[in-house]
């Protein structure tokens, strides 16, 4: 156990390991860890955005669902009004329709009765012609007693 | 120890005095080459061929030890910094992580100031003197013998108990403190420090003394300390070895010391290992104190 020029060579050995290792040891794995500490923090800054968001999405489709909710109630409601409407509308309509067939028909029968009338005093007063001249016996010249019949027809 | 056994151990002792004697100090010699007697290069094959070498010699098992694990430390960390992930790292890389991020909690935790070189150089010391020390758990034996068989007269394993190694580090760490004293405080003030406290401008020769002595302590502490103790744990394995090594058939005396040898440096490693990994984790904060007193302004 000499002191000697081992010293020396340790000296300059330790300088070459040290400066090794600042160089090609220290700073990449220390750049890596840096690295590494960024992403995660990146990791954990995202899955904070993320988690903001997804409380903000929920959020928004609550509001969504609520509006889509009252949506359909509105027409729900309006639909249910239309068909209101709608029956009343034909009813209304059948109604007048209604109407309609029957004044037709009554004008129809009002026709109908006048012209049986009509009928019945032509043959009337052919039958009473006939009946007067039976009892007459004799021809009743139609010509002479034309107003006669007239006035009997309209009485009729 | 009972008395049996310190009785047989002594005798032990008396009979082996010289082989024992021998056996230690070939296990505290380094492997030196530099200039023999004769004046040729060569490989010191006496600790007192290798004291008569002087200042120009190496010790050739600590540089090559120290460089082999420095390099083993530089290619591990080497390799996970270049395969380096971002996402799950793997085992390794985990490993290594983790310790860059042990000292670099430990530098935050005692430098204050601004400087990129501290961490790595922190890092660096840790490691290399933590494997330095771990060399101390190999079996004292083994190496030696296997150089031995290979022709190399020394070998010692670990290179911390080598005081130039820990005198090369401990000075490099000084020059750093010196030159960040230097450009912290500009040479005036880096003077002022060392010359005007604590007496003020009248004492200064008293201050400089108190200061010069501080400054100097620092290096020679940090030296010392590793050497010291990864010195005096060597010396208890190649003590506890010893027992062992004074088997002569199968006495009580003989039995007893063999199992107290198993024992203990079962026991000793193991406390080692302690050991090995505070006396790294000393000279890393240690350093790291001397700078950032190096860094900030005394008033």
């Amino acid at each position: 156990m000499n002191i000697n020029a081992t010293l020396l060579a340790q000296l300059i050995m330790f300088a070459l390991f040290v400066w090794f290792c600042m160089k090609f040891v220290w700073t990449p794995i220390v750049a890596a860890l840096d690295e590494r500490k960024k992403q995660i923090a990146d990791g954990l800054a995202d899955a904070e955005r993320a988690k903001q968001d997804l409380e903000l999405a929920s959020r928004r489709s609550a509001e969504i669902l609520r509006e889509a909710k009252e949506k359909a109630g509105e027409i729900i409601g309006n639909s249910e009004k239309r068909a209101s409407e709608i029956v009343e509308e034909s009813k209304t309509q059948a109604k007048v329709e209604g109407d309609r067939i029957i004044t037709g028909a009554k004008a129809e029968i009002d026709q109908e009765v006048f012209r049986a009338k009509e009928q019945l005093r032509t043959q009337v007063s052919a039958i009473a012609l006939a009946g007067a001249g039976k009892i007459l016996g004799r021809e009743i010249d139609a010509k002479a007693h034309n107003d006669l019949l007239d006035k009997l027809v309209a009485e009729i | 120890m009972s008395s049996e056994m310190a009785h047989a151990a002594t005798e032990v002792a008396h009979e082996a005095a010289h082989t024992s004697g021998d056996y230690i100090k070939h296990h505290l010699q380094n492997l030196t080459w530099g200039q023999l007697p004769d004046g040729t290069w060569g490989i010191a094959h006496s600790a007192a061929e290798a004291k008569a070498m002087g200042f120009w010699a190496l010790n050739v098992d600590t540089l090559i030890m120290s460089f082999l694990l420095g390099a083993i430390f530089m290619f591990v960390f080497r390799r996970v910094a270049k395969t380096m992930v971002t996402g799950a790292p793997g085992s390794l890389q985990n490993f290594c992580e983790w310790a860059i991020e042990f000292v670099d909690t430990s530098v935050r935790g005692s430098f204050t100031s601004k400087n990129n070189m501290v961490a790595p150089l922190a890092l660096t010391i840790f490691f290399w003197v933590f494997l330095m020390n771990l060399m101390d758990l190999i079996p004292i034996d083994w190496v030696p013998l296997l150089m031995s068989s290979l022709g190399v007269p020394f070998f010692k394993v670990v290179p911390s108990t080598d005081p130039n190694a820990t005198f090369g580090m401990a000075i490099g760490v000084f020059l750093l403190v010196l030159y960040y004293s230097v450009k912290m405080k500009g040479f005036g003030g880096f003077m002022g420090e060392l010359t005007l406290q604590p007496f003020g401008k009248w004492g200064m020769p008293v201050n400089f003394l108190l200061e010069g002595v501080n400054l100097i302590a620092k290096p020679i502490s940090l030296a010392l300390r590793l050497f010291g103790n990864m010195y005096a744990g060597e010396m208890i394995f190649i003590l506890i070895a010893l027992m062992g090594g004074a088997w002569a058939g199968f006495s009580l005396g003989g039995v007893t010391l063999f199992g107290s040898q198993i024992l203990l440096s079962l026991g000793w490693a193991i406390f080692h290992i302690l050991i090995v990994t505070l006396q790294a984790f000393i000279f890393m904060t240690l350093t790291v104190v001397y700078l950032d007193m190096a860094h900030q302004e005394h008033h």
